[in-house]
């Protein structure tokens, strides 16, 4: 009787949990965790809501981020786009409700994917500062502008309005969201300056103005009008789904026949795959969807994996380009040479992706410290979680030594060069929720070698003719050097005198000069 | 004493041979056949790999050749002193009497002990002597334990009594006399952790066989040694290694020699050595699916070359091992036998084998 009673008590502290409460608690999950890295997250949220919006309506993007110091540990967040502006009544769910979007459910490439970034620096805003974050938004410039002032209500995970009203706004169309926050402004690797810079290489048609808390304007501006071509959504691939999700799919979906399913509702199945699928999961082909019992659908789980079915479409992905990321490294980074690659796309678990590389080498760049890894995914930068990624991987374990730089084992390189790597993909499986790190799949590492390996081939002609050309000059200089150390070893073994050796290899130097200087000093 | 003089004497025969050139006013040069796979020929009749006739040629006045021909003769020099004073230096004495910065320079003449023995390898070649003639000695690598006595620069030596550790080989067993040999077969295994676990379990006493181990690579002085107990006991030897692809390399040195030393693989290889394991079979037959450790790239790179050795190519048993290997997609360490119990190498998996006589050639 006494646990009967028990369970009773317990069961009344036992209830749901919101959301937003669960990241309020859990904020580092999101990346929130330490104030110089929140401030390039709120950054990074709303400049990735600028760019995707601007893509929407396929206008060149301008967008303007600006950081004010209220104090050292304080700062106002503002960031402005040229989109097409939000429409009055969503402004409120996008900016004040965690998991609300219209990309979580779609299979497409985008910079954000589930839908709790923005809302999720608003909620952090709430929680460091207690202010309101300030929402401008205009659609056409035949309608006002509206502006909102808004908070998440965490237990319920909606906004909470504290102001609405219709305002004047010189920008015709277009979105612009001001939040503060607590945060630290720091210089560096994992800067928003950083970030900014690795924005404006991937994103060479967005012209940005970053103003920093110390009011220093910086200004990236676009160096082509070709926009990006648009990304088009696709239908999940079979060899990419689990069986929890295809039992889901078959009770939602509107197709009727278990065929019409299959056809509809996946890519790359057509009238002759379904029958075969049907088939071998030994279910007829008109059966209704939702009639299909557990063991059905294992069946037709299993039949999925085992068809031979094409690859998925590569239509869907964006990539940014040789040429264009090339114009986008030369604008941002001053070296001697510069070398890009674009793959073609390829399939991990059903879902296809590309990988692009570019290499800057020498000018200013520094010569004896480590490479500059810049790792990006869907023209997002990501700086954090350098070690768990597997762009990482795959650049330590490429063998650098015959490009040019040098290596010490399964370490970076070290060497006067940026490598920058860009995986574009519907789904860019990354390691956890704040998405900086990418999760190492095999096929994924493969192909991000085989670029790296593409691009150092580029690398090693340009080092080869031109770093080793000086070397090669220099070598010739060492002969004066190395003729009294030969005739010193001879001496020893023959008992011949030293400084007749000395003499006559000095003649012969000056007869075989024209020789060393012509000969490209492969063995015979 | 008349050895000495004869190595000296071709050493410094090189060195007139370079003076000539430069008095003839020419470019000198210094022949060294080519140690690499594309002059290795696997000699179907005796079974052993040679050395073909491919010679690189190496000059002085050439950017790619010079340090090498400085490192060449510098080291000639160094064995041709020892041969004089009638001293022994090792490998890394070698090193170092050669390294030193080349004044007005910051050019190292060696800056690798690999760049010396490589070199040492070469002079050996050119000169017509053997690495030991020339007086230069490798580390000791390995040990042995059984039940045989010999003699070592006049001491007895009973290699059953040496404890735990049990005797070290030298770099160089020429000289050493073996006064009585009980054994009815070796095993020579590539990890000393299992050498030790098979002594801890006085597996060589139990089973009346000589237990040898390296420590990763197989020198030349367990080689010789191996190969003299062979020669002059008749005894079979088995070779345990991990079921990976470097296994099978280190299999194939002991009995067809090296791609490196082929020009030595008269007085090294012993090509009736068999494969013990571990085989692809033995991970089916003894459960060890679950202790398997995945191939990387390298292992994959390494198994295609490996496999495609002229002394590999037509072997039925071991091409299908390499294609396990790959089909699997995994490798396997000796070491994986302690999941079914520490000493079930020792009282089950050795003994079964042997019985069996369940080997690859």
């Amino acid at each position: 009787m006494v646990e009967n009673i028990k369970a009773y008590e317990l069961a009344k502290q036992q209830r749901e949990i919101s959301i937003s409460e669960f990241f309020l608690k859990n904020r580092h999950l999101l990346g929130f965790d330490n104030p110089t890295r929140a401030l390039m997250m709120v950054v990074k949220e709303a400049v990735d809501n600028a760019l995707d919006a601007c893509t929407e309506i396929k206008v060149l993007p301008q967008i303007k981020i600006e950081l004010q110091e209220i104090n050292e540990n304080r700062f106002n967040v503002i960031v402005e786009d040229n989109g097409p502006g939000i429409i009055k009544q969503q402004i409120p769910n996008i900016f004040g409700k965690l998991l609300y979007g219209s990309k979580f459910h779609t299979l497409k490439q985008n910079r954000g994917q589930q839908g709790i970034g923005i809302s999720a620096a608003v909620l952090y805003s709430q929680l460091t500062t207690g202010k309101a974050t300030k929402i401008y938004s205009r659609i056409s410039p035949k309608k006002a502008a509206h502006y909102f002032e808004l908070q998440i209500d965490t237990k319920k995970n909606e906004p909470n309005i504290l102001i609405d009203k219709e305002v004047k706004w010189d920008k015709e169309n277009g979105t612009k969201i001001e939040i503060e926050i607590e945060g630290r402004y720091l210089k560096g690797k994992q800067s928003v300056d950083e970030y900014v810079k690795e924005t404006a290489i991937v994103n060479p048609h967005a012209t940005f103005i970053y103003i920093t808390p110390e009011k220093e304007k910086f200004v990236y501006k676009n160096v082509t009008e070709e926009l990006p071509h648009d990304a088009k959504e696709i239908k999940p691939h079979p060899y990419g789904i689990e069986l929890g999700q295809l039992m889901k799919m078959l009770q939602d979906t509107r197709a009727n026949t278990l065929q019409g399913f299959l056809q509809g509702d996946f890519s790359r199945i057509g009238q002759q795959t379904a029958h075969e699928i049907c088939s071998k999961a030994k279910i007829k082909a008109d059966e209704k969807p939702k009639k299909l019992d557990h063991k059905q659908s294992e069946a037709l789980f299993k039949s999925l994996q085992e068809t031979k079915i094409m690859a998925p479409p590569s239509d869907c992905l964006s990539q940014i380009t040789a040429e264009l990321l090339e114009k986008g490294l030369r604008k941002e980074i001053n070296a001697d040479f510069y070398a890009t690659v674009s793959r073609s796309p390829q399939v991990y678990r059903g879902m296809p992706f590309i990988v692009e590389v570019g290499i800057a080498y020498g000018g200013e760049l520094e010569k004896e410290s480590q490479i500059r890894l810049m790792r990006l995914a869907n023209r997002v930068p990501l700086l954090y979680q350098q070690g768990a990624c597997a762009i990482t991987e795959s650049v330590s374990e490429t063998s650098w030594k015959s490009y040019g730089l040098q290596q010490s084992g399964s370490n970076l390189p070290t060497g006067p060069a940026v490598v920058l790597v860009h995986i574009a993909s519907v789904w860019v499986p990354f390691t956890n929720e704040a998405k900086e790190a990418i999760a190492h799949y095999d096929e994924i590492i493969k192909e991000i070698k085989l670029a790296l390996q593409e691009c150092g081939r580029k690398l090693s002609i340009y080092i080869h003719k031109h770093i080793k050309a000086a070397e090669q000059r220099e070598k010739i200089g060492l002969f004066e050097k190395y003729i009294p150390e030969l005739a010193n070893s001879l001496s020893n073994l023959t008992n011949y005198k030293k400084e007749i050796l000395q003499e006559r290899l000095q003649k012969l130097l000056k007869k075989e000069l024209p020789n060393l200087e012509a000969e490209n000093g492969a063995e015979k | 004493m008349a050895q000495k003089n004869k190595s000296a004497e071709s050493l410094k025969e090189l060195g007139n041979k370079i003076i000539k050139d430069i008095e003839k006013n020419k470019n000198p040069n210094i022949e060294v056949p080519i140690r690499a796979l594309s002059n290795v020929i696997f000699n179907e009749k005796t079974r052993t790999l040679e050395l073909g006739n491919k010679k690189s040629i190496r000059h002085f006045f050439n950017v790619a050749h010079a340090k090498k021909f400085l490192q060449t003769i510098e080291i000639a020099s160094i064995s041709k002193n020892l041969l004089i004073e009638g001293k022994h230096a090792s490998l890394r004495d070698v090193f170092y009497m050669a390294k030193r910065t080349i004044p007005g320079t910051n050019v190292n003449l060696v800056d690798d002990q690999s760049e010396s023995d490589d070199i040492v390898e070469d002079l050996e070649l050119i000169s017509g002597n053997s690495r030991e003639q020339l007086n230069v000695n490798a580390n000791k690598n390995g040990s042995v334990v059984g039940r045989v006595t010999i003699e070592d620069s006049g001491d007895i030596i009973h290699w059953d009594k040496l404890g735990s550790g049990g005797w070290s080989i030298p770099s160089n067993v020429e000289e050493i006399k073996f006064k009585k040999v009980d054994a009815k077969y070796i095993i020579y295994m590539e990890k000393a952790a299992v050498w030790e676990r098979l002594n801890e379990d006085k597996f060589w006493n139990k089973q009346n066989c000589i237990l040898v181990s390296s420590q990763g690579q197989t020198t030349r002085g367990i080689r010789r040694l191996l190969q003299r107990l062979y020669e002059e006991f008749k005894l079979p030897i088995y070779v345990l290694c991990d079921y990976d692809v470097y296994g099978a390399y280190i299999y194939s040195v002991l009995k067809y020699g090296s791609i490196n030393l082929a020009h030595a693989s008269e007085h090294m290889a012993i090509p009736s050595v068999r494969y013990l394991g571990i085989t692809a079979q033995d991970i089916e037959k003894y459960d060890l699916k679950k202790h398997l450790i995945k191939l990387n790239e390298k292992d994959i790179a390494r198994i295609k070359q490996v496999s495609e050795y002229s002394w590999f190519k037509d072997n039925k048993a071991w091409q299908q091992q390499f294609k396990m290997m790959k089909q699997m997609n995994a490798k396997a360490e000796i070491q994986a036998l302690s999941a079914r119990g520490i000493t079930f190498i020792s009282q089950t998996y050795l003994p079964e084998k042997i019985k069996n006589k369940d080997f690859i050639d």
